[in-house]
């Protein structure tokens, strides 16, 4: 309205209270960088224990024992009885803390914040050319619940039970009659809650908000990412947040949806009313859970083709055939979903049926991914630190999806269901290939948000010691898993088989820590150059989408003149000036 | 216009056709339809794996559920009858429709509360099968009395079971005609194999009966808090950006007529099948 | 929309009848409860009064009988998921054995 502008407000509404896209994507991205930041430092802990299994953690385990001392604090105390020992080495209980939390942590409260809230509400907005989002009090509420749940499943930690145990996917019954579940359950039902809240607003921004001239078909395919991820939040979240209201219901008020008649718990036939089924939430969780992998890696493909546009110079090849492609995964990705349950004894139909689909959803993320290695072709390419990052991704990803299909097919998927091949084959999807893309954004977009480049140097000490040490955790892990060894294992050095590979774990191990001092000059480089680093211009990509043309960083309202776009979103060395580009918009003065 | 306009916040798109806000609220309805689906959807399977499902009418109370049927579908008329009032230029009228809303959604909440409420008192012991015949006269269930606590001991249960209903009780109907007073008896603990009142623990019917309808409550509550801001504070937007608050009005009456049809649906499937 | 005021009296006179309808509906859900029949021809006959009634509402309260196409569209969409989600039942009973561990 035409009076809430042009008023200064006061620090706490610019930039914590704040209704701006641009600022709410910057609370987003910072809080998901510490919660990746902290579901890493989970995994480094669980590693040690991989590696030398029932020695003491070095300096974290020593410290936590410490606090084991009854005259501690009653939180500290908490958190150390759940995690260690008194000799300060890893429990079995703390394990599946750490590995639950880990695996929660890094996908609800890590990637999809950093990819959907961080990345979709700063850039998206800006480039469709729109002033903010169409709700912005609905973007921030959405912001603040996020952060609630992520702060009840930080909580969890110092609670008396502990945080959660089960794993990210949290199966019953086990779940059900572990400790910490209940927070876990409290603070997923607000994540979700949230990231409706986000979804319903990013439909209608794109829907609504588009500048004059920007066709559907002329948008970057990074919006088109956020698009159709934004529908998959929207519709495939609730079956969960069902699902997970009714886990709360047999944890705090006694009914048994997911508990089979007579279970024995220690001993003891359970008391409650029996007759439910532990497979309907595994119907209901990979519902959404499967629909949710496409949440991780669509926004990632949406970073990597603008960053490869930008620096091969030239129009992505086959941009329409990508957005058909990822419309068409986004509808398939909604009817794979039982190819997580094989093994759960499921009909030969049944397991037929998500067999196919699962290999038809292979076809258009291949086609996608091809159409972005051909976009290399004949070019010559800028090899600036956010394209290091994303041509890293090109066979990152390849590798992750094509370890899938087996995993796909029942009868091979019988021998690699829950091992370690399966820790590899998701991992390179969303680690050395999510990870890494949304580092190239970060790379690209900073200058934007903040006015200074990040340093280049640094960026390669970066990108090459994650690329390297990356492969080095992850990729031993398809060779574990093909000798058999299970997923979420305490010890796999008690087993023969186990004990037999444990040099591959030593090294994936290793690979983690050497991973974690690779991040080290990131680090350095993120807070350092919000001072130091080279004063970048309104484009120093030389980019033709819109969040190009406005002045850096974007004042509020995003744009001084009405954007009006003339043309689709990769014009890189028109026909009239071979060495040029023209930007998306011209200034409508 | 300035720059940092956000568009069609009161003026419909070109091209959809509609405001921001109408096509926000009909995407969030969609995955509202997701989550009450996933509830109906595991209601199906709980029960198609059920050995002994029960009939809702034996257990829950279908006047008093026929009643909040009748009220919520008129506060779905009054809802937009409120609407219809707005656009006709009708101020006066709309707050008396969105009074009278807002009047029958309370209504309905206070007709649940003694709808839920008894069923706390109410229990029933599952005998231990040894233990069937020694109370065979008494048996409301297969091998299960239903009553109320009368009195209890370390050891014993002085139960007054209740009239046999429905299919178990066919045979009994006919000779105490729905009333007849039954004597109080006393149950073993030894002979009980679990004892609960009828809440959400005491079976999956009525573990998915208090989920499903108490989440339709907590979202009629939504409703609640929301027409009564647009009665009261939100209202003043009729004067200053009329169109706006048409908008507004009309988003909240689709949230409500949705909340209406979800119970159309609850009703039938928990309360008379 | 820009509607006229006498559009939106006619309206009124639409809503009045579907109310009656409705009550009717529910009387008649209701009343067939009693007569016992079957469970199958129970859940046919009730699930259809409550497709007809949930349809009355969503076209004339909120009046889908006459809207935008992209509504439409979305509503489509959400259909097909729906239905997707409504077969996860009948995946778990035509699955043969070893799924359902009942007793
Ligand atoms: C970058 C460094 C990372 C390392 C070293 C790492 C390592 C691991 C390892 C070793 C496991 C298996 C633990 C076990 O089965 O006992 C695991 C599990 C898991 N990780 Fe990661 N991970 C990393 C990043 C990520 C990221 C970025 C995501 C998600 C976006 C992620 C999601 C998961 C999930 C969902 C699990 C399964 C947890 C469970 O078993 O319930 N990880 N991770
Ligand atoms: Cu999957």
């Amino acid at each position: 309205m035409s009076t809430d502008h042009h008023h200064n407000p006061g620090f706490i509404a610019k930039y914590v209270f704040s209704v701006d896209h641009k600022v709410i994507g910057i609370q987003y991205a910072v809080t998901a960088l510490l919660f990746l930041f902290f579901g890493f430092c989970l995994m480094m802990m669980m590693r040690f224990q991989l590696a030398y299994p029932g020695e003491e953690i070095p300096v974290i385990g020593g410290l936590l024992a410490g606090a084991l001392d009854p005259d501690t604090g009653g939180f500290l105390h908490n958190l150390a009885a759940s995690l260690v020992s008194s000799d300060g080495f890893l429990l079995p209980e703390g394990y599946n803390v750490l590995g639950a939390m880990h695996g929660t942590i890094m996908v609800f409260l890590g990637v999809v914040p950093l990819a959907v809230g961080g990345f979709g509400n700063y850039v998206m907005p800006l480039q469709i050319g729109a002033p903010d989002m169409a709700f912005p009090k609905l973007n921030m509420a959405s912001y603040w619940v996020f952060l609630a749940g992520g702060i009840v499943m930080l909580v969890s930690f110092f609670l008396p039970q502990g945080a959660a145990q089960s794993g990210w996917t949290s199966y019953p019954p086990l779940s059900v009659i572990s400790p910490g579940q209940t927070m876990w359950l409290i603070g997923m039902v607000l994540l979700i809650t949230s990231s409706l809240l986000g979804s319903v607003n990013f439909i209608v921004t794109i829907i609504h908000l588009r500048a004059e001239g920007l066709s559907f078909f002329r948008l970057p395919f990074f919006v088109w990412a956020q698009f159709v991820t934004a529908f998959l939040l929207l519709l495939a979240f609730p079956p969960l947040e069902a699902a997970g209201v009714l886990q709360l219901m047999d944890r705090v008020a006694g009914t048994s949806f997911f508990m089979p008649t007579g279970l024995v718990v220690a001993n003891e036939v359970l008391n409650v009313a029996g007759e439910g089924n532990p497979l309907l939430w595994q119907h209901l969780f990979w519902f959404l859970a499967h629909p949710e992998v496409y949440v991780l890696i669509l926004p990632a493909l949406g970073i990597v083709a603008e960053v490869i546009a930008n620096n091969t110079r030239k129009p992505l090849w086959g941009y329409r055939s990508m957005v058909y492609s990822t419309i068409f995964l986004g509808f398939m990705s909604f009817i794979v979903w039982a190819h997580h349950m094989f093994m759960t004894g499921m009909g030969e139909t049944m397991s037929i049926f998500f067999q196919t689909t699962t290999m038809i959803i292979s076809v258009p993320s291949v086609i996608i991914l091809t159409a972005l290695v051909i976009s290399l072709w004949g070019s010559s390419i800028r090899f600036t630190v956010p394209m290091l990052f994303a041509l890293s991704f090109l066979p990152m990803f390849a590798i992750g999806g094509l370890t899938g299909l087996p995993l796909g097919l029942a009868a091979a998927d019988i021998h690699l269901h829950d091992t370690y091949y399966v820790i590899g084959h998701f991992h390179y999807v969303v680690a050395p290939g999510t990870l890494m893309a949304l580092f190239a954004g970060i790379y690209y977009w900073y200058p934007k948000a903040t006015g200074r480049k990040m340093n280049t140097m640094l960026g390669h000490m970066h990108f090459w010691g994650s690329f390297i040490f990356l492969n080095a955790v992850f990729m031993p892990m398809f060779f574990q898993g093909m000798a058999g060894v299970s997923r979420r294992l305490y010890d796999q050095t008690l087993y023969y088989h186990g004990d037999a590979v444990q040099s591959l774990t030593r090294m994936s191990s290793w690979g983690a820590w050497c991973l974690g001092i690779a991040q080290i000059p990131f680090i350095i480089n993120f807070f350092a150059s919000l001072w130091m680093g080279k004063k970048a211009n309104d484009n120093p990509w030389e980019a033709t989408t819109l969040e190009w043309s406005t002045p850096t960083p974007p004042p509020h309202g995003n744009f001084t003149t009405v954007p009006v776009v003339v043309c689709g979103p990769y014009e890189y060395s028109p026909p009239d000036k071979p060495d040029g580009f023209t930007p998306q918009m011209t200034a409508n003065a | 216009m300035s720059v940092a306009e956000i568009k069609y916040i009161d003026k419909p798109h070109p091209i959809t056709g509609l405001t921001n806000g109408k096509l926000g609220i009909w995407l969030f309805l969609a995955s509202e339809v997701m989550l009450f689906g996933a509830l109906f959807s595991s209601l199906i399977l709980l029960r198609v794996g059920s050995s002994d499902w029960p009939h809702g009418k034996n257990i829950l109370d279908v006047p008093l559920a026929t009643l909040n049927t009748i009220i919520l579908i008129t506060s779905s008329v009054t809802m937009v009858m409120a609407w219809a009032s707005l656009k006709m230029d009708r101020f006066d009228k709309f707050k008396l429709y969105m009074g009278a809303t807002i009047a029958l959604s309370c209504a309905f909440l206070v007709i649940k509360f003694f709808e839920y409420s008894p069923k706390f008192s109410h229990y029933e012991a599952f005998l231990k099968p040894a233990a069937v015949s020694k109370y065979e006269d008494h048996l409301t269930g297969k091998a299960s009395i239903s009553g109320h606590i009368e009195k209890q001991t370390d050891d014993e249960i002085v139960f007054k079971p209740d009239t046999p209903k429905g299919d178990h009780g066919a045979d009994h109907g006919a000779e105490h005609d729905g009333h007849a007073e039954h004597a109080e008896i006393t149950i073993d603990r030894a002979d009980i194999h679990r004892l609960t009142s009828f809440g959400p623990w005491h079976s999956n019917f009525l573990g998915i009966y208090f989920t499903m309808t108490g989440l339709h409550g907590l979202h009629i509550i939504g409703g609640i808090v929301v027409n009564a801001w647009l009665l009261f504070p939100g209202s003043v937007m009729f004067r200053k950006e009329r169109e706006r608050f048409e908008g507004r009005v009309e988003c909240a009456g689709l949230y409500w007529h949705f909340v209406d049809l979800v119970w159309i649906f609850l009703f039938p499937t928990l309360y008379l099948l | 929309m820009a509607e006229h005021a006498h559009d939106i009296a006619k309206h009124v006179k639409v809503y009045i009848v579907i109310f009656a309808v409705l009550m009717v509906l529910t009387l008649v859900t209701v009343g067939v409860s009693y007569l016992e029949l079957s469970i199958m021809s129970a859940v046919i006959v009730a699930m259809f009064v409550a497709s007809i009634k949930g349809s009355l509402v969503a076209c004339y309260f909120m009046h889908l009988i006459d809207e935008r196409k992209i509504i439409y569209w979305v509503l489509a969409l959400t259909v097909f998921f729906f239905i997707v989600l409504m077969a996860i039942p009948s995946l778990d009973v035509h699955s043969g054995e070893g799924v359902v561990v009942n007793r």
